[in-house]
């Protein structure tokens, strides 16, 4: 019980100090720590609309962090989130856009499968490619980002471009206004909370039973504990490997599309920059996995807390004209302080733990039993 | 330094006595940073220009739609009294925001029609008229003949510029390439395509958006002549530099305070040209032009304000 | 397309892509180094716009480029050994450090650049140093041999990292480091110090790609390099972790941006596909290294941290 406490009580004191940092810039840029402080919590939490707010910028966050944690535990790290987002989400404007008349019913599931499928696409391919092909998938996950942006401007300002855009003459790379039977219904009105959070909540949740009730993800697991021991049970390692890519891709793919459905303005759109259209989720997704300790359920209140700062720093930057850059540049200290924090952890653990005051010998036990399970289950 | 200069007087606070309106407050929500030189920072500038009492508040670098959507809403709560969403792609979230605000003024461009909203006010520059004005100068002091362009995406005031450009110089017998580097930010990238045009014997440079900086700095290098628009552009090369197009939005914006004023509070789109003193080429003392140029230069100005040249915008 | 072909057009789309290249080849030869120790650095990008702004805003408070250089490798050799404190210190999961240090380092230089500078201001850009015999040769020469310092260490580098790697004592410990840890660690190699000096060296190569990418082009921007960094990464996937191949991979990368837009420039490149055309050279990319089809293999503890268990 005392070393999971540690586990938690560890990570969160290093956010601390992150924050501190933080509190250190923001007094060198000549503003007041406790005012910017303020102002986060007044732009993120402070009124329900703000809540609100919050929890859809935390959407596609909590989805591309359950994917991270998927990957993580198949070890395999996906930084493809900005390609599989942005997958996603095109196939599902494009089905909006082939099948507007069909009932919200109907029409909501199926640009949200669509979603799954276009991230997921995008998740295997990088692992087709190093199956068969031995292209590392460092590699080929790096050059999808890019040529998946590039794709996204040329269809946005082309053949999905937003026909009045053309009569106007403004071309902003952005579709029409797509069919409102594919909008995800506001949940609670007045608010911008909408369906798509409780798809990401539910999607957490399941990737949660995927990774620790079913086979699949006992193989996943298998596979990220010990690639030898899992090949020599018979495991397909290339193949999960790939799985897990996809998986982590689909539930990108569904931001993708969650970021489209659940715009204000109901339609694709970006400017043409890298972080136009998906901010960067796919990058902070890994942020808020990290910060989630790796488990799928913990990503969701992590998210939410990510989905904070950002909603926060815009307010930051309205009262206190301090760039909302320095909430980035906070983000990256938190992950690199809770990062390390890990080893501390374990030290403390260690050295602390050995006392054993607090029962650590049951949880050692705990964990051989486990793995024992692991390698009953991978000679069957 | 106008820009500069307006800018360091703002942070001290109002300076003008009101001469013309009441005191108002102002946001402005922009998606690039406002001193860029180039598109945000010409509002900026505009707005401070404003002979009014006026508190101002900006966001910038907010490209994210929804993030300038949260910073708009933000600026409504708070009940500023007139906001300025200056992004062409803001326009989506507008229409859901405005509605919801029904006191607020919101002003918007690059754009031509208000979307039926009548708290919204739409302005959009006729780039192509600069456009046009700077090519004919261009075509004029080139002596290979060749000029590049160095644009961003095809969109906009971009292509509207471009565009002026390029029928004004062809019409004065010069061969332009036109590049478009496919992204506003990438300044490595905007600098090798004015590399490439002189490698094709272009001797005058234009461009257009925040990464033409890079550009410029090829320009500077090479010692090749360079046309500017958005804002004034001299700062960056005050020996190369021979003109800019300079968006001065204070004339549209003091009418649609006066309407808001008088009790009318949008549903007008707003256009800033050469002849109602909106755009402005701002030549460079630097440079020096023949008297020749120049007043081809002025003949244009003169033709497109009285209606007799088309820009082929 | 004939007008591509004349000398003049090829030989400017020559020395354009050795330009490109060179901020790519500098991080990404450094990053070979680091990740043959077996650390993997994916925050590359942020580091070179560390160093990117720190070394603009030296020469624009004191226009003196050298100073400029040694502060872009002052930041990167922070950097190193803040990312070698990270990774062997506290044995930080390496892909998840690496995307931290990027979103530091790409919040870190926005913010100072807007409070400490805000409008672009040019300043003075490398200067070409002309290799005299060199420089004449007919086609190569001026590509090749008209560059800046920057660009000549880059590629001197190639030979050098070569060397490093294959002929000396230090060179024998990165690989094995890489290769088998624990059979290192029980020959007396101390794994951590040579991954340490490995990270440092590879943070301070990337210290002068920025350097190298921002006084080639004399102005800093917010997020100048664009992913540039990470593009460097894959570069060292793609050169198979040799000093050869990473250089190929540059040179290629570089050549197929110059191309395109020296396509575009003359047109035969319509504006109409202008974005597709700017997914060429990661097409190219992956597709040459499809073509190429070898099976390489990492260095067999990339990533995996060293505890002595």
């Amino acid at each position: 019980m005392f070393n999971k406490l540690l586990g938690g009580l560890v990570p969160f004191l290093a956010a601390l100090v992150a924050f501190a940092f933080g509190a250190i810039m923001l007094v060198a840029l000549g503003a007041n720590p406790l005012e910017g402080l303020e102002a986060i919590f007044d732009g993120s939490v402070g009124s329900g609309e703000r809540i609100a707010a919050t929890a859809v910028k935390a959407t596609p966050l909590i989805l591309v962090g359950a994917g991270i944690t998927i990957a993580f535990r198949t070890n395999v790290v996906n930084i493809g989130g900005e390609s599989q987002i942005i997958g996603g989400a095109l196939l599902s404007t494009i089905v909006a856009l082939g099948f507007p008349g069909l009932p919200a019913f109907i029409l909501v599931p199926l640009v949200i499968i669509a979603g799954a499928i276009g991230g997921g696409i995008l998740g295997a391919i990088p692992g087709a490619l190093k199956a068969y092909a031995s292209v590392n998938e460092i590699l080929s996950t790096i050059m999808l980002n890019l040529m998946m942006v590039q794709f996204m401007n040329y269809l946005l300002r082309g053949p999905l471009i937003d026909p009045y855009e053309l009569e106007a003459g403004t071309r902003i790379p952005q579709t029409e206004r797509l069919s409102d039977n594919a909008a995800l219904p506001t949940i609670i009105e007045g608010t911008r909370f909408h369906l798509g959070v409780l798809i990401a909540v539910a999607a957490a949740i399941v990737a949660y039973i995927i990774l620790w009730r079913t086979p699949v993800g006992f193989r996943l697991r298998a596979v990220g504990h010990s690639p030898k021991a899992a090949r020599a049970a018979g495991i397909n390692v290339k193949r999960n490997i790939t799985l897990a890519l996809a998986i982590s891709g689909s539930l990108a793919g569904i931001a993708g599309a969650i970021l489209v459905f659940g715009s204000e303005g109901q339609r694709m759109v970006t400017d043409g920059s890298a972080a136009g259209f998906t901010s960067s989720a796919g990058f902070n997704g890994i942020v808020a996995a990290l910060f989630g300790g790796l488990h799928p359920l913990w990503t969701i209140p992590s998210a939410f807390l990510f989905g904070a700062l950002l909603t926060g720093a815009t307010q930051l930057q309205r009262v206190l004209q301090v760039p909302s850059s320095l909430a980035v540049a906070l983000n990256g200290i938190i992950v690199i302080f809770v990062i390390s924090s890990s080893r501390v952890r374990s030290w403390l653990q260690t050295t602390l733990g050995n006392t054993n005051l607090f029962g650590e010998e049951e949880e050692e036990e705990e964990e051989e039993a486990e793995e024992e399970e692991v390698e009953e289950e991978a000679s069957t | 330094m106008l820009g500069v200069l307006a800018l360091g007087a703002a942070a001290c606070g109002s300076d003008d006595s009101s001469g013309g309106g009441g005191a108002l407050t102002m946001a402005i929500v922009a998606p690039s940073a406002s001193d860029d030189l180039a598109f945000s920072q010409s509002m900026v500038d505009s707005v401070n220009a404003l002979e009014r009492d006026i508190t101002l508040q900006v966001t910038d670098g907010t490209f994210i739609v929804e993030d300038a959507a949260a910073a708009i809403r933000g600026y409504a709560e708070d009940g500023v009294d007139v906001i300025v969403a200056h992004g062409t792609q803001f326009g989506a979230s507008l229409a859901e925001i405005a509605p919801d605000f029904p006191d607020t003024t919101f002003i918007w461009g690059t754009a031509t029609d208000t979307q039926g909203l009548d708290n919204v006010f739409a302005y959009a520059p006729a780039a192509d008229e600069g456009g046009y004005v700077n090519g004919v100068v261009a075509a004029a002091i080139s002596e290979t003949g060749v000029i590049g362009v160095v644009g961003p995406v095809e969109a906009g005031d971009a292509v509207a510029y471009i565009n002026g450009f390029v029928t004004a110089a062809e019409a004065g017998g010069a061969t332009v390439n036109v590049t478009y580097t496919g992204s506003f930010g990438d300044v490595a990238l905007a600098a090798e395509a004015a590399e490439a045009h002189l490698a094709n014997n272009a001797d005058v440079l234009t461009g257009t958006a925040q990464m033409v900086v890079g550009a410029v700095g090829v320009a500077s290098d090479a010692g090749v002549p360079w046309f500017g628009t958005q804002s004034n552009q001299t700062s960056l090369d005050p020996n190369l530099v021979v003109a800019s197009q300079v968006y001065h939005w204070e004339f549209i914006l003091e009418e649609m305070l006066e309407l808001r004023d008088n009790g009318t509070k949008g549903g007008q789109a707003f256009e800033i040209n050469l002849a109602n003193g909106g755009l402005i080429i701002e030549f460079n003392d630097g440079f020096d032009l023949s008297d020749d140029v120049k007043a081809a230069a002025e003949a244009a100005i003169e033709g497109i304000k009285d209606g007799s040249i088309d820009t082929g915008a | 397309m004939s007008d591509f072909f004349t000398s003049s057009v090829l030989v400017a789309t020559f020395a354009s892509a050795i330009r490109l290249a060179t901020p790519y080849l500098l991080a990404s030869l450094g990053e070979t180094i680091g990740q043959r120790s077996g650390v993997l650095n994916l925050g590359v990008d942020g580091v070179m716009l560390l160093s990117a702004f720190f070394s603009y805003w030296t020469v624009l408070e004191t226009g003196n480029l050298w100073l400029a250089v040694v502060v872009a490798l002052a930041v990167g050799i922070i950097m190193g050994v803040l990312y070698g404190v990270i990774t062997v210190f506290f044995e930080a999961t390496q892909g998840i450090s690496g995307i931290g240090i990027f979103i530091f380092g790409l919040g870190f230089s926005d913010l100072m650049f807007r409070q400490q500078v805000g409008t672009p201001k040019p300043v003075q850009r490398l200067p070409s140093v002309e290799i005299p015999a060199l420089a004449d040769i007919p086609y190569i020469g001026e590509p090749l041999f008209q560059r800046s310092l920057l660009t000549y260490l880059a590629f001197a580098l190639v030979p050098l990292t070569f060397l490093l790697l294959n002929k000396t004592t230090f060179g024998l410990n990165i690989r094995s480091v890489g290769e088998n840890p624990q059979a290192a660690d029980s020959l007396g190699v101390s794994v951590e110090r040579t991954r340490f000096a490995a990270i440092m060296i590879g943070n301070s190569l990337a210290g002068l790609a920025g350097a190298a990418l921002v006084l080639q082009l004399g102005i800093f921007q917010p997020n100048l390099t664009q992913g540039m960094g990470f593009i460097a990464v894959a570069l060292v996937y793609f050169g198979a972790w040799r000093p050869l191949g990473v250089m190929g991979g540059a040179l290629l990368y570089g050549l197929v941006n110059a191309t395109v837009l020296q396509w575009k420039s003359l047109g035969i490149i319509p504006v109409s596909i202008s974005d597709l055309a700017g997914m060429a050279p990661a097409i190219v990319t992956i597709g040459a290294l499809i073509l190429l089809a070898r099976r390489v293999n990492a260095p067999s503890a990339l990533t995996k941290p060293f505890s002595r268990h």
